[in-house]
């Protein structure tokens, strides 16, 4: 407190949350001749799982799920072998601790690559748990209880999200896992339910699924909320076809272990108003994520927060309600939640705040992608919304049922490979939105997500000479409007 | 130049590698800015002459003897019905009506109201859908009435549905407006179009109709280029015919409709590359937990036989689809003989003579021989290698195009012993670095690479499936010689374009003497005004299944729909299927280097590591892309290029957005999708 009263401060920036946001703004600022110290702590899961530096996406989020949906598809690969010539025995078995020990194997060396990171670049790191004392103190606590006091002109908080448990479920938090847990698992989950609609939920009932296991989903209302509904009844459509379970309109009332060690899971079944009742090894909750703010002390600082989320709320240059604090990444209200986002939003304020900037982050059109088995990559605005903004008699959509290349000499079935252009009716026929369901959606989708930003209109698009031959060529073909009623069905080259 | 080699984890960063800042250089090229849009999409009224596909089947189950039976006096007719027909013409401004019947549904109201549309569009020369009050409307009527034109008008106010009917109108042709004008059954649109159309001598040219030939259109060859011309002409409501002949490779291999691409090409190559590829994912599935103990061995038969059905699939579906667009497919060997005349031969030498009033040339090209001792006798080509009945063995392939180096990729991913042998540099027209990165990837996935020799004798050791050659080269460079023996032999040295033996010099079509390609104007016109060519014949143009496809497309919507629409060449993407994907739009380095000065480019670049390969334990610092902006146009990107897994997937939206008028800053602000390898182009540090 010393310094803080002769107006020095330790930093010119402290950064609390070591995820993508975090990390990102403390590097660049430090890039900028800065002195920055970055703050990061894991509560342990409920089921005492904790990882190391680097926040959701490395530990718990998109890496881990990635590499196990990479598993899943190689399952599909080795099934597609044989149909080229491949002499595979089938089937082949899968063993999820070898599995899982690579997928940490890796997670921990991204660990330590972000500590080595912030070393190189004179970064200061404290593993503790910090809270605001004042609007320029935060006191952390580490690991042992040792207490120290940090100061600093500029504050970032970046200190993301964790998954929510049901609070009104009885066996919930006692049995149940989440999104946090299931990739530290060291045995295989086995038979698995899966709780929400979320695409954390359904991501991780495909890669389930795709290993092996006896994966059901249950889902109260409707799936991806957010995402085109179209789009998103092909996902569950194509899950389904593959041995994913659904149980529709239905919601948990009671978990249970029984004595031979396995979960018993009661529920309602809403629209029949009967309850039933299933076995499983393990029940994973994926019903969304709250903001990782209680601990902060927030109002010692005086940073407002949503009443409804809990959310920190920002303005467009993500400054919080107090003038040198930020907010950036899932913690913050309005914003998508995606590693991205948040690491340009946390690089664009730092050049703003020490670089002579004024670059804001620009929100729309952020491109994303749903690793489910038959991928979903999408970027601007869903059928529904344009709808919603423009108006049916103004918004054209273009479409097509295609089949890969790949599955025709495997014998897949294609049925839910489709995509969709979301266009203004009115020339130039601006690109509203693009959905792309079908192998490498991400791959796919990142090229036009660039388009879009340069306002590419229908006629440019089509313009585009197709590489041949990908699926993504589908998209520079869509000649067929919904409006027309043709069949979409591609055919031939 | 400075080169930042980047290693740490995933965490690939976009590197500026261009040197001087300074170069007060003026602009040599204009910058490639954002293409203004053309007018939307003109409705085309999908019209279908008489019963499909009787013609197609009699002429190649027994191919007539004499010019035209039937069909030849058919066409005119047809024709003539629509034109002459003198029940349908009707004086300028004389009212048309619509009958309609007490519909059950409004739904089957509206289809009868649609057909009944169509055939009064149909059976109309010049079709006006008016409103009695409106100046536009009455301008229209003016100009045909004196251009002598006559035409029939429907006066929306005046009948009972006209409000259904402009909605029906609106919803087939997207324009809301009167008038609106059809041409021999082409949406022409408004009254502006109209008169642009007119300015532009696309309105005459659309109501010249009379013609004495048996076709309005021939197209010789049944590639992806000819076969997209057909279709679209024939939905313009032409009378078409495709001329279609494999000549036998010397091996003896032939094959069905569709040309290089599906046959032979794209296709079986990607199919082969998959199945490379399933062999390198079954490696890493280990390493994901799967787990079989057993050495997996390829079988190339299997392989073979389910491509080969696949590809049999579509032959016949492009069979079937040129029959429902009553699209007359004769598989004869196509030769012009004097003007406006083709000789067709079939496979039993029967000849048969058809006219037509335009032709599009789209005969594509073959493997090129070496010319040396044994080389037809034992080498095969890409023609033979996706149909080889027998496992091809230790293999040399020689020459370094992309053909080359993709085979030779799929061949080793399949276990077998693979030699490239190149007379000079790979990929050529490719990125020189990228094509070395291509190369070494390769050299260190088992290829072996002899550089700098060229065979010069063949010789048969043994026969068999393989059976034994053994190869003689010599050194470019000096008097070395080496000797090698191998299973089989693939000549994969670039392809001739099958332009000299279709009578083009009876007719006067002039071909560049030495390389054999056809040069066109930007309308894909010939020398000889009627006659077009497309595809890889033409001199100067991508050889892409794509642009074929396109250019055929557009050409025949120029030629008989009320379009202007040119085939845009620039920024054509492509990608290379070699065991890892290269794929490219826009400048090699080279290239931009050359027409913009290395002073006036910045070149970004990265490695970088997918992260399924972490796991499975591959190479870091192996995948790479680049992208090259020109300083002088707000850092444009003219260059695109990236070394990875599924190349393709990626660089197509990237070509989007370079037709777009993609900058660096764009790229910048655009974020990426994470975990892919899309994303390596918006990620910077």
């Amino acid at each position: 407190l010393e310094d803080h009263l002769t107006g020095q401060r330790d930093y010119d920036l402290l950064v609390i949350g070591g995820g993508s946001g975090g990390l990102a703004c403390a590097k660049e600022a430090a890039q900028l001749g800065r002195k920055v110290a970055v703050v990061d702590y894991v509560e342990p899961s409920p089921r005492g799982t904790r990882w190391g530096l680097g926040g959701t996406c490395v530990n718990v989020g998109c890496i881990p799920k990635k590499l196990m949906h990479q598993a899943a598809l190689l399952g599909g690969l080795i099934r597609d072998a044989p149909h080229y010539g491949w002499e595979v025995a089938q089937p082949v078995p899968h063993d999820w601790r070898k599995m899982a020990e690579a997928v940490q194997n890796h997670v921990k060396s991204l660990n330590w690559g972000h500590r080595v990171q912030l070393q190189d670049r004179k970064v200061k790191y404290f593993n503790i748990k910090a809270s605001f004392v004042d609007e320029h103190t935060v006191c952390g606590v580490a690991k042992g209880g040792k207490e120290i006091l940090l100061s600093a002109d500029h504050i970032i908080i970046a200190t993301g999200g964790r998954p929510r448990y049901p609070t009104h479920i009885e066996g919930a938090l006692e049995y149940g896992i989440t999104s946090d847990d299931i990739f530290w698992l060291k045995e295989s989950p086995g038979k698995t339910l899966v709780v929400g609609a979320s695409y954390v939920a359904l991501e991780c009932a495909g890669f389930l699924t795709g290993i092996g296991l006896d994966a059901t989903v249950m889902i109260r209302s409707i799936p991806l909320r957010g995402f085109d509904q179209q789009m998103s009844s092909m996902v569950i459509e194509h899950m389904a076809s593959h041995g994913t379970q659904f149980l529709r309109g239905c919601a948990p009332s009671r978990v249970r272990r029984l004595p031979d060690g396995h979960l018993q899971v009661t529920w309602e079944d809403r629209t029949t108003g009967k309850e039933d009742t299933g076995t499983f090894d393990t029940v994973l909750w994926a019903i969304g994520r709250v903001p990782d703010t209680r601990s902060l002390n927030l109002e010692k600082a005086g940073v407002d927060t949503s009443p409804d989320t809990q959310k920190i709320l920002v303005d467009s240059r993500e400054g919080t309600s107090v003038p040198h604090i930020y907010a950036i990444g899932d913690v913050v209200e309005g914003r998508p939640e995606l590693t991205p986002t948040a690491i340009m939003a946390g690089r664009l304020l730092v050049q703003r705040l020490f670089g002579g900037s004024s670059d804001v982050m620009d929100y729309d059109n952020v491109p994303t992608t749903v690793f489910t088995p038959l991928e979903y990559g999408c970027v601007g605005l869903s059928e529904e919304e344009a709808v919603a903004r423009h108006g049916q008699e103004h918004v054209e959509v273009y479409h097509a049922h295609y089949k890969p290349l790949e599955f025709t000499v495997a014998g897949r079935d294609a049925s839910q490979c489709y995509v969709k252009m979301v266009c203004l009716r009115e020339p130039p026929q601006l690109v509203l939105g693009l959905h792309f369901l079908g192998p490498n959606a991400g791959e796919v989708t990142q090229g036009f997500a660039l388009g879009i930003k340069c306002g590419a209109s229908y006629a440019q698009v089509m313009r585009t000479v197709g590489i041949h031959p990908t699926c993504s060529e589908e998209v520079v073909k869509l000649r067929i409007s919904k409006r027309s009623g043709l069949d979409p069905t591609v055919t031939g080259c | 130049m400075r080169r930042a080699v980047l290693g740490v984890g995933r965490a690939a960063a976009w590197r500026i590698r261009a040197g001087a800042e300074s170069g007060q250089q003026r602009q040599r090229s204009p910058p490639l800015s954002p293409v203004p849009a053309p007018p939307p999409p003109a409705f085309r009224f999908v019209s279908r002459p008489g019963p499909a596909g009787s013609e197609s089947e009699t002429v190649e189950q027994s191919p007539p003897q004499s010019p035209g039976p039937g069909k030849a006096g058919d066409a005119p007719n047809r024709r003539s019905g629509h034109v002459r027909g003198a029940r349908v013409l009707s004086p300028p401004g004389r009212r048309a009506h619509l009958s309609s019947p007490g519909p059950s549904s409004s739904s089957e109201a509206r289809e009868e109201l649609r057909r009944r549309l169509r055939e009064l569009i149909e059976r109309s020369r010049v079709m006006i859908f008016s409103k009695s009050y409106c100046p536009h409307s009455t301008r229209v009527k003016e100009l045909f009435s004196s251009l002598g034109v006559e035409c029939n008008v429907l006066e929306l106010d005046q009948v009972d549905d006209g409000a259904k009917i402009q909605e029906v109108l609106s919803g087939i042709t997207n324009q809301k407006t009167v008038p609106n004008v059809f041409v021999n059954k082409v949406h022409v649109g408004g009254c502006d179009q109209t008169f642009q159309a007119y300015q532009s001598g696309l309105l005459q040219k659309l109501l010249e109709e009379d013609s004495a030939y048996d076709y309005d259109l021939i197209i010789v060859g049944g590639g992806s280029g000819g076969l997209s011309c057909a279709k679209e002409a024939a939905i313009l409501g032409k009378k078409v015919m495709v001329l279609d002949f494999v000549v036998p490779s010397p091996q003896g291999t032939s094959w069905g409709l569709g040309g290089t691409c599906v046959n032979v090409g794209c296709i079986p190559k990607k199919l082969m590359h998959q199945a490379a590829l399933l062999g390198q994912a079954l490696c890493d599935s280990r390493k994901f937990g799967w787990e079989y103990d057993q050495q997996v061995k390829h079988k190339w038969e299997t392989m073979t036989k389910a491509i080969q059905n696949h590809i049999s699939s579509l032959n016949w579906g492009y069979r079937l689809s040129l029959r429902e667009k009553a699209v007359a497919y004769v598989n004869s060997y196509g030769e012009f003989v004097e003007h406006h005349k083709i000789k067709a031969t079939n496979k039993k030498g029967q000849e048969t003579y058809y006219t037509a009033a335009q032709f599009v040339i789209a005969t594509g090209e073959r493997p090129r021989y070496l010319g040396i001792q044994g080389d037809k006798e034992y080498c095969i080509t890409s023609d033979d290698l996706f149909s080889l009945p027998y496992c091809p063995g230790k293999t040399l392939v020689v020459g370094a195009s992309y053909v080359a180096l993709e085979c030779a990729g799929f061949l080793a991913g399949f276990g077998l012993d693979v030699t490239v042998m190149v007379r000079s540099i790979l990929l050529r027209g490719f990125d020189q670095e990228m094509a070395e990165k291509v190369g070494s990837y390769m050299e260190q996935h088992g290829v072996k690479f002899l550089r700098k020799f060229i065979p010069v004798m063949i010789q048969q050791l043994e026969k068999g499936s393989p059976g034994k050659l053994k190869v003689l080269a010599k050194s470019t460079e000096g008097t070395e010689t080496i000797e090698g023996v191998y299973n089989t032999v693939l000549l994969a040295i670039g392809r001739d374009s099958c332009t000299r033996k279709i009578g083009l010099e009876k007719i006067g079509v002039k071909i560049n003497e030495k390389s054999g390609k056809i040069p066109v104007n930007d309308v894909e016109q010939t020398s000889v005004p009627y006659v077009y060519a497309v595809g890889d014949i033409l001199e100067g143009r991508p050889e892409l299944t794509p642009v074929a496809i396109q250019s055929g497309k557009l050409l025949a919507r120029r030629l008989f729909g009320a379009s202007l629409e040119k085939c845009d060449y620039i920024n054509v993407p492509t990608t290379v299927f070699t065991p890892l994907e290269y794929g490219c739009c826009g400048l090699a380095e080279e290239k931009a280097i050359e027409v913009y000065k290395k002073e006036n480019l910045e070149i970004y670049h990265t490695l970088f590591w997918p992260l399924e390969w972490t796991v499975a334990g591959r190479e870091n610092n192996t995948c790479y892309a680049k992208i090259i902006c020109n300083k002088l146009d707000h850092d444009r990107v003219i260059g695109f290029h990236i070394l990875g897994p599924n190349a393709g997937e990626v660089t197509q939206g990237f070509a989007a957005a370079m037709k777009c008028g993609l900058t660096k800053q764009l790229l910048d602000d655009t974020i990426g999708i994470h975990p892919t390898c899309g994303e390596v182009g918006n990620r910077r540090f």
